[in-house]
C-alpha cells in the first residue's frame, strides 16, 4: 500500500481533533450529570447524528459492505425494516418515558416501573455485553491495521518488530478513546460522534462515485450481477429464492420486529445519546432525525460492497507454503480474495468444498483500490473513526451503567455527587482495560467469542416485550418482567439447542441437544430464535404480572402510558412535531422499498 | 451550549480541504490513473473545503453572533451564505 506523509497528516490532524475535542470540554465536567448525560444540554440535531453514529462501528461499515458483496441490495432490509420502523416508535412513543422519567439510564428506567432484581438483571447483563463488544471492535480494527499492511513500512523503517503492529494498533486506539472520554464524558463522546459521522461520509461518497462511475453506474452493476443481487423483496416469498434464505415473515418478525425494536428501543448505547438531549421535544427527536441519513446510508455502505464483487477479478496472491514452497490461493471474487485460515494460512473451504471469500475485505480493497495517496489518508481516516466511535458508545455507555446501575445501588449508596464523577472517570478506565483483555481473548479463543455472541442474543432477544408491556400496560409487575426476561433468554436458548442451519455442525451453530428442524440458513434460525424468545417473554410476563399484586397506580405515573400526560407540542412548528416527522419517514421508507423491490 | 461542535467541524475539514488541494495541484497526475483519471484530491479538496467554510460559518455565528440562532437543522451544508 502506498502511504506517503499527506495520508499520515491527515490522520495525525484527525487525532489531533479527537483530543482537542476531550480538552476543551474538560472544564465544563462539574457534577456527574455533565459527565454521564452531557447535563442535558445537547440540541437535538447532534444528539441525532451522534445516535447513528454511536452504532456505526466496525460491524456496520465493514460488515454491511461484506453483507452487501454476499447478498446484495436485501442487505438494505437492516436498514429499512430492521432500524428505521423502531426508530420512529422509540421517538414518537417511548421517549416521553425516558427522557420524561429523569431516569439516568435505561436500566434505572427499568427499576423505576418494576423492581430492583429487573434493573439488576439488565444493568449487569448490558455492562459485561458493552465491555465485549468494544472489545471486538477493538480486535477487529486492530486485525484490520495488520491485513491492510498500513503500519509495515513505518515499523521496519524504525526496527520494531512486526507482530507490535497489533499491540499497536490495540493500545493506541485504547489511550486515545480513554482520554477524550475521560476528559468530557459523554459531551465528549457525542461531539466525536457527530465529527466521526461527517468523516465517514466524507471518506464514502467518493468511494462510491468512483465506483459507481467505473461499473457504469446502477445499469451496469445490474447487468454484472444480475436480479438476485439487485431486488430487496423479490424472492422473498420462499427462503429458497433468495441470497438471505429467508421468509418474508421470518424477516419483518424476527428482524423488523423482535431484533430491531429490541435493539433501538431498550439497548442504553443509542438511547443514552438521546437522553443528553436538552429538551423532551430534542429527546423525541433524536431517533428521528437520526432516521433520516440511517435510511440513505445502505447506498454508502452497501454499495461498496456490491461495487467490489462486480469489479474484475483479481489475479490471486502467491501463497507461502507451509514447506516454503509457492501455493496460489484460489482467486476470489471480484475484489474479494478467498478466505485464508488465520493460523495455517490455507484457503478456507466451505461444507461442499469450494473455497469461502473472505467478504470483511469488501470495503478496504475497494477503498485502496480506487483511492490515491491523499485521499487514501481521508479513507482510512474514516475507517478509524467508524471503529474509535463505535467503541466510545459502548465505554460510555458502560460507565454510566456502571456507575448508577451497580456501584452507586449495590457497593456505595449515598456517597457524594463529586464521589460518583470520580467512579465515572474510573469506570472508563477499567472498562477500556477490560475491552483491551477482551481484545486479546478474542485473539487467543475465537471459538469463545462466538459463544459469548450467541448467549448475548439469548439475553437481548426478548427485552423488548418486556419494555412494551411496561410502557403500555399498568397492570405489568417487577414479578412478571424479571421471570419474562428469564424465561425468554431459556426459551431462546432452547430453541437454539434444537434447531440448526442447514449445513451445519452441531455446537455452537445450534442443534447441541438434539435436531428437531433445520432451517434453510443461519439467519433464518437467528431470526426465529428471537420471535421465540420474545413470544415466551411476552406471554409469561403478563401470566405471572396476572397472578401478582398489582402495582400501585400513583407510583407509575409518567413511566406508563395510560398514566401519564402527553407531552405538550402545540407550539412546536409542524416539522418539529414527532407524529409528523415519524410518518414523513415511514412514508419516505416505504417508497426506497417500492424503488428497489 | 457550550462549545459549537460545528467550529471543530468545520476547522478539521478545512484543513483537510486545503491539504488535499494543495496537494491536487502539485502531485504527479498519473497518480490518478486508479482513479479513473480524476483527480480525485482536487476535486474531493474544494468539496471538504466548502463544507467546512460553512460549517464554520454557521458554528461561528450562533456561537459569537449578535443574534444567536438555534441549530435548528441538521446540517444540510447549503444554507443561505
Amino acid at each position: 500500500m502506498g502511504l506517503t506523509s499527506i495520508d499520515w497528516v491527515i490522520m495525525a490532524v484527525y487525532f489531533a481533533f479527537v483530543l482537542g475535542i476531550g480538552a476543551a470540554l474538560k472544564r465544563y465536567m462539574k457534577t456527574s450529570a455533565d459527565f454521564f448525560l452531557a447535563g442535558r444540554s445537547i440540541p437535538a440535531w447532534v444528539c441525532g447524528l451522534a445516535f447513528i453514529s454511536a452504532n456505526l462501528g466496525a460491524q456496520e461499515v465493514i460488515g454491511m459492505g461484506a453483507s452487501g458483496a454476499k447478498y446484495g441490495i436485501l442487505t438494505s432490509h437492516f436498514y429499512w425494516i430492521g432500524a428505521i420502523p423502531a426508530m420512529v416508535f422509540v421517538g414518537v412513543f417511548m421517549m416521553p418515558f425516558y427522557y420524561g422519567s429523569r431516569a439516568r439510564s435505561v436500566p434505572e428506567y427499568l427499576r423505576l416501573r418494576f423492581d430492583e432484581k429487573t434493573r439488576g438483571l439488565n444493568a449487569i447483563s448490558f455492562a459485561t455485553m458493552t465491555i465485549f463488544s468494544s472489545g471486538i471492535s477493538m480486535y477487529a480494527m486492530a486485525k484490520l491495521i495488520q491485513t491492510l499492511h498500513i503500519l509495515d513500512t513505518p515499523f521496519q523503517h524504525l526496527g520494531i518488530p512486526h507482530a507490535w503492529i497489533f499491540h499497536t494498533g490495540i493500545i493506541v486506539s485504547a489511550l486515545v478513546v480513554l482520554t477524550y472520554i475521560y476528559l468530557g464524558g459523554l459531551t465528549s463522546a457525542i461531539y466525536n460522534e457527530v465529527l466521526q459521522f461527517f468523516l465517514i461520509v466524507a471518506g464514502f461518497i467518493p468511494l462510491v462515485w468512483l465506483g459507481l462511475k467505473n461499473v457504469g453506474g446502477w445499469p451496469g452493476l445490474k447487468a454484472t450481477l444480475g436480479p438476485s443481487y439487485m431486488h430487496s423483496w423479490v424472492g422473498l416469498g420462499s427462503p429458497h429464492t433468495n441470497r438471505l434464505g429467508v421468509e418474508w415473515f421470518g424477516l419483518t418478525m424476527g428482524l423488523g420486529f423482535v431484533l430491531s425494536f429490541g435493539y433501538w428501543c431498550t439497548d442504553f448505547l443509542v438511547v443514552q445519546r438521546a437522553m443528553a438531549a436538552d429538551s423532551m421535544a430534542s429527546a423525541r427527536r433524536t431517533p428521528l432525525i437520526a432516521a433520516v441519513p440511517k435510511m440513505l446510508f445502505p447506498f454508502l455502505v452497501i454499495l461498496p460492497g456490491l461495487i467490489a464483487i462486480a469489479l474484475p477479478t483479481q489475479p490471486p496472491p502467491i501463497l507461502s507454503g507451509a514447506q516454503g514452497s509457492a501455493v496460489v490461493a484460489p482467486a476470489g471474487q471480484g475484489l474479494i480474495p478467498a478466505k485464508l485460515d488465520a493460523s495455517t494460512g490455507q484457503p478456507v473451504l466451505d461444507n461442499s468444498g469450494h473455497p469461502q471469500l473472505d467478504y470483511d475485505l469488501a470495503v478496504p480493497n475497494l477503498l485502496l483500490h480506487y483511492f490515491p495517496t491523499g485521499i487514501l489518508g481521508l479513507g482510512l481516516t474514516a475507517l478509524l473513526a467508524s471503529f474509535m466511535s463505535g467503541m466510545a458508545g459502548n465505554v460510555t455507555a458502560f460507565n454510566t451503567v456502571w456507575t448508577h446501575d451497580i456501584y452507586e445501588p449495590y457497593l456505595r449508596p449515598n456517597a457524594g455527587d463529586a464521589h460518583y464523577l470520580m467512579m465515572g472517570r474510573m469506570a472508563t478506565v477499567f472498562g477500556i482495560a477490560m475491552s483491551v483483555a477482551a481484545a486479546y481473548l478474542a485473539t487467543r479463543f475465537n471459538n469463545i467469542m462466538d459463544m459469548l455472541q450467541l448467549v448475548f442474543a439469548f439475553v437481548n432477544a426478548p427485552l423488548f416485550a418486556t419494555f412494551l408491556l411496561g410502557m403500555f400496560w399498568k397492570r405489568a409487575t417487577g414479578h412478571g418482567a424479571f421471570t419474562g426476561l428469564l424465561s425468554g433468554t431459556f426459551a431462546a436458548a432452547v430453541h437454539h439447542a434444537l434447531t440448526i442451519p442447514m449445513d451445519a455442525i452441531p455446537g455452537v451453530k445450534g442443534g447441541w441437544v438434539t435436531v428437531l428442524h433445520i432451517y434453510p440458513s443461519e439467519m433464518a434460525q437467528n431470526f426465529w430464535t428471537a420471535i421465540f424468545a420474545w413470544t415466551t417473554c411476552f406471554l409469561v410476563t403478563v401470566l405471572v404480572s396476572l397472578v401478582s399484586t398489582a402495582p400501585e397506580e400513583s407510583r407509575l405515573v409518567g413511566l406508563v402510558y395510560s398514566l401519564t400526560e402527553r407531552p405538550q407540542e402545540s407550539n412546536l412548528s409542524w416539522y418539529k412535531r414527532p407524529a409528523y416527522l415519524g410518518a414523513a419517514i415511514l412514508g419516505a421508507t416505504v417508497l426506497l422499498n417500492l424503488v428497489f423491490r | 451550549m457550550r462549545l459549537d461542535i460545528r467550529l471543530p467541524i468545520g476547522m478539521i475539514f478545512t484543513i483537510f480541504g486545503i491539504l488535499l488541494i494543495v496537494f491536487g495541484v502539485f502531485s504527479n497526475p498519473s497518480l490518478y490513473a486508479q482513479s479513473l483519471g480524476i483527480n480525485i484530491n482536487l476535486v474531493w479538496g474544494v468539496v471538504l473545503l466548502v463544507f467546512g467554510a460553512v460549517m464554520l460559518f454557521l458554528g461561528g455565528r450562533a456561537m459569537f453572533g449578535a443574534h444567536p440562532t438555534g441549530p435548528a437543522n441538521p446540517p444540510a451544508g447549503k444554507r443561505q451564505h
